[in-house]
């Protein structure tokens, strides 16, 4: 319409040559978000090539004009610049908005350093997607391990979820697109599902800190930003393959965006992934392959004024879990530590059987923004996800194909959230949000569904602020209220119920009696306070100090308050514990960063002091007609996690440049007096990389990742018999893997293809020594190595 | 002032959406496990004198309570039976007989026998389809006098091809465990 309209007043425009030609166009230019006149703007107008720059009050004025419309280019130091037509008509007056800070409009998280002090004083990193590029192939879990302080809970070496500063699932949130992923994150064998190829970078706030995005993230948060859009006409995209030896698989990953200068914008993307079984050094891991597939698709219109955002994704991962981990009883147990060798080792297939997984996610978003002149940003969104999880065990008979567990996630959320920005370097930001989660266990499994059906009511209400005190110091701070309800459907054996004491604590539950099962109905309600207070001080160009408090509660999540049932895939049976309440954390975060040409140094010390702290762990053992089982019950205590994280980036010459990344952490139970379970290791990384932009930017990079044995570990060995042998054996479940140290190598080049595309060239190798080794948070480190050496091309073609 | 008034609206008509919840108030249907066994039962017949019955039953699975062992009389000394075992899942009423299954799947099954103090032997009693023993026919042939303990395996998708698993050797055999109990017992 409005276009329409244009082009109407342009044809009269051209009608109206002929007239008297003594017509002013005056008017003032002020500034978009607090209304101070711009000074020194210059306004151009092209078809009588005639310029005006506004006074020391915001004015500006043309004389002698014919009526009618004219286009006038308007521009600023430090402002986006404006394309208006005005329409003159005698004596006119135009009054101009500009945007003061364009670099706002994205909400940057992206800088070109690694490591970037936010507004908000968190410690904070950022993947770009130079970093992430590499990791293609692999999983997000991988890529965030470069930065110091994050490691993985693997299974295997295709399931990889996160672990920051020692805390992983439910503690850490990951937002892609501006999304909490809601996809089952409480198994320790749910890895997120997500693409790593979806985002263009990433940011990982360790700690509560950023309470926009949720109050319980004890761990820290994953920002996965997607493409950026720029206002222009531009059609641009990016491929990057890859093929490997260890998996004999390739990935297939493309992104293509189109943008348009009024705001339009579309961008698709696509991955393929898939290998067959991996391989160890000395044997081959029998059913670990993975296919997987995931597209997404993002749209919108985007000004500085207002837009909005349709975004959706699809992702199908299909996963082999370690034939030899899936395993009978505490005898197969005992049997598959003793033996150091996986049970089943059969030649290389790229077939997926069971035990194996099969996991959809699929996440719907629409996002609506308008800035207010003089006011700030007002945003709304609502996004749907749906998770729908599917586990195969080995079955005999006629459920050999049917899973043992199909849970599907429903997850429905708006929020919304205003900005106000109009002060310049103060702003205050208030958010509300809301959810309603539905969680259906299917019963046609023929297992007793180990998560029950039930619904989850969230709401949350924030506020932050960031004042800028001087061009030094900069403070913040935070709070957040969040209520969640869970309104459970459970069934208990009657034995367990008895057993657990609910009967006596938890009576009111029980809505159905049928003998050998009760149906019950727990219903939960936790209201949950976070905070956050911190501080950034510039001493001087070279040095940084940054102070962070962050108190957050995290209620418990279905699995800790539910899990009832054996788990085939780890041979234990898990019980959560419905008296479990929420966790509180109070984290004391320090960070001193120096930088200068040469060098950057970062160093973040933390503190976290966690009440009611929840955790899993061996307590004892039951009998079955399969065998003993050790019996893992969810307990709580408090607990205090300290650690140390180092990252030193160092220009040793012109060509020549050094890294390291080191970590350190412990993790204590405060109660008990010992150390906490499954806490990663201390590690450190060190890079030797060559660099030379005359030769196609050639890249040489080798890499030393050393990972210390974990000496400080809770004992749970524990005693069982063997039917058998007709002996008494202790079960070693506790002792951690040895010391381990691997060598990896990358090499790359970039040729120009023309002046906007460039292909370029890498090869990697990854364990290079093909050094056979386990960690102590892969979960299979009872049954197999990990991976052996794995040599990878890759090509990458930016368009 | 209108800013906010439009902002508080859309706020509003959010919380609307949000507010209505399908609570349906529909139970979930109860799982009743499919392939449970709940139930061993060992029949040991000599020529003269009763049966003897070894039974294992556990009716709630891997739930908490534990599994009741009877073993109904002692056996006599130097004496051959011919055992049989039959498998049930209790939990379904009438039971289902496991049995069948594991005769369907032979190929797949294999039981092992094992005893603590050398008091006894066996030896199969039924082959499937290769020719390699199943177990659910057996025979138990008694020496000495005094107490013993024997442990009864299944094995699922064991390598029946193994070194020493057709002879009854479980060292070899891989594959899970479905069953691993034990009865003590008497040689008077």
């Amino acid at each position: 319409m409005k276009f329409f309209v244009t082009v109407v007043a342009m044809c009269f425009s051209l009608l109206v040559v002929a007239q008297k030609c003594n017509s002013k166009l005056s008017g003032t230019i002020d500034d978009f978000h607090d209304g101070s006149k711009i000074v020194g703007a210059s306004l151009y107008i092209e078809s009588h090539n005639t310029y005006a720059v506004t006074n020391l009050d915001g004015d500006f004025q043309f004389i002698n004009l014919c009526d009618g419309i004219y286009k006038i280019t308007v521009s600023h130091i430090a402002c986006d610049t404006k394309f208006l037509q005005i329409d003159v008509k005698g004596n006119t007056t135009f009054n101009i908005n500009l945007e003061h800070h364009v670099e706002e409009l994205e909400e940057i998280r992206i800088d070109g350093l690694a490591v970037k002090m936010q507004a908000n004083t968190s410690q904070e990193t950022v993947l770009k997607s130079n970093d992430l590029e590499a990791f293609s192939s692999g999983s997000l879990g991988d890529a965030l391990k470069q930065v110091s302080g994050v490691s993985s809970l693997n299974t295997g070496n295709t399931i990889v979820k996160p672990v920051i500063n020692g805390l992983h699932s439910s503690r850490i949130i990951v937002m892609t697109n501006g999304v909490r992923l809601q996809d089952q994150d409480w198994g320790i064998e749910h890895a997120p599902n997500i693409d790593i190829n979806s985002a263009e970078s990433i940011s990982i706030i360790k700690g509560s800190g950023a309470l926009a995005f949720g109050g319980d993230a004890i761990g820290g948060v994953v920002i996965m930003n997607p493409q950026r859009i720029f206002l222009k006409d531009s059609l641009f995209g990016k491929t990057i393959t890859s093929a490997q030896t260890n998996g004999i698989g390739y990935s297939l990953s493309s992104k293509l965006t189109k943008t348009y200068a009024k705001g339009w914008y579309v961008s698709g993307q696509g991955t393929l992934k898939r290998y067959g079984d991996f391989e160890a050094p000395d044997y081959s891991l029998t059913n670990t392959g993975l296919d997987s597939k995931s597209f997404s698709i993002n749209a919108g219109y985007q000004t500085f004024e207002q837009g909005f955002n349709v975004f959706y994704s699809f992702l199908n991962n299909e996963i082999g879990i370690l034939r030899s981990s899936h395993i009978g009883n505490i005898e197969d147990l005992v049997t598959a530590i003793n033996n150091q060798q996986p049970q089943v080792v059969d030649g290389f297939s790229y077939d997926i059987n069971s035990p194996r997984q099969d996991v959809t996610h699929q996440v719907f978003k629409v996002e609506f923004y308008k800035r207010f002149k003089k006011f700030g940003r007002f945003n709304m969104q609502y996004d749907f996800q749906n998770n729908q999880r599917l586990e195969y065990d080995l079955r005999v008979g006629d459920d050999r194909n049917k899973p043992a567990l199909d849970l599907t996630l429903k997850t429905h959320s708006i929020k919304t959230n205003l900005k106000l920005d109009s002060n310049i370097g103060n702003t205050y930001e208030i958010g509300l949000s809301a959810n309603y989660q539905n969680n259906f266990a299917n019963p046609n499994t023929g297992v007793r569904r180990l998560i029950p059906d039930y619904d989850k009511f969230d709401f949350g209400i924030y506020a932050i602020s960031d004042f800028k005190i001087n061009d030094k110091l900069r403070i913040d701070f935070g709070a957040r209220y969040d209520f969640n309800r869970y309104d459970a459907k459970k069934f208990y054996q009657t034995s367990r119920w008895q057993e657990q004491g609910y009967d006596i604590d938890f009576n009111d539950f029980v809505i159905e009696d049928l003998g050998t099962q009760l149906l019950t109905n727990p219903t939960f309600d936790y209201h949950n306070f976070s905070a956050s207070a911190g501080t950034t001080y510039d001493i001087n160009e070279r040095h940084a100090l940054l102070f962070n408090y962050s108190l957050s509660n995290r209620a418990p999540n279905p699995s800790e308050l539910f899990s009832d049932g054996l788990h085939h895939s780890a041979a234990r049976i898990e019980l959560g514990d419905l008296r479990i309440n929420q966790e509180t954390s109070n984290r004391f975060a320090f960070s001193y960063l120096f930088s200068s040409e040469k060098m950057r140094f970062n160093f973040e010390a933390f503190y976290n002091h966690v009440n009611d702290f929840i955790y899993v762990e061996p307590t004892g053992t039951q009998q079955t007609i399969r065998g003993a089982f050790p019996v893992w019950s969810y307990k709580q205590t408090n607990a205090s996690l300290v650690g140390l994280d180092v990252s030193i980036d160092y220009v040793i010459s012109n060509h020549w440049s050094f890294r390291n990344r080191s970590s350190l952490l412990k993790g204590y139970d405060l109660d008990l007096d010992r150390p906490l379970i499954d806490m990663p290791s201390n590690n450190t990384m060190n890079s030797l990389k060559y660099n030379n932009e005359q030769w196609l930017n050639f890249n040489a990079e080798l890499q030393s990742e050393l990972v210390f044995r974990q000496n400080e570990f809770p004992d749970n060995n524990f005693e069982a018999f063997i039917p058998t042998t007709n002996q008494t054996v202790l079960v070693d479940i506790s002792t951690p893997p040895p010391t381990y140290h691997l060598l990896h190598f990358n090499s790359d080049v970039t040729f120009g293809l023309s002046d906007q595309a460039d292909l370029n060239v890498g090869i990697s190798i990854q364990n290079l020594l093909n050094v056979s080794y386990r960690n102590y948070l892969n979960r299979l480190r009872y049954f197999a190595d990990d991976l052996g050496r794995n040599i990878m091309l890759q090509l990458k073609i930016n368009y | 002032m209108k800013n906010i008034k439009s902002i508080f609206i859309l706020t509003l008509v959010s919380l609307f959406f949000i507010s209505c919840s399908n609570d349906d108030g529909v139970n979930p249907v109860p799982v009743n496990e499919e392939e449970v066994i709940t139930t061993l039962i060992a029949t040991l017949n000599a020529t003269n004198g009763t049966p003897i019955t070894m039974e294992f039953r556990d009716l709630d699975g891997d739930g908490p309570d534990a599994p009741i062992i009877t073993v109904s009389s002692a056996l006599q000394a130097n004496t051959m039976y011919n055992g049989s075992l039959n498998l049930l899942n209790e939990t379904t009423d009438p039971a289902e007989s496991i049995r069948e299954e594991i005769e369907e799947e032979a190929n797949d099954h294999q039981f092992f026998f094992s005893n603590s103090s050398n008091l006894v032997t066996f030896a199969y009693g039924d082959t499937d389809d290769n020719g390699n023993p199943i177990g659910l026919l057996f025979s138990l042939t008694t020496t000495a006098v005094g107490n013993d303990t024997i442990t009864i395996t299944l094995r699922h998708e064991p390598n029946k091809e193994a070194e020493g698993v057709s002879g009854g050797d479980i060292t070899n055999a891989g594959g899970e465990t479905d069953i691993a109990v034990t009865f003590p017992f008497t040689i008077e």
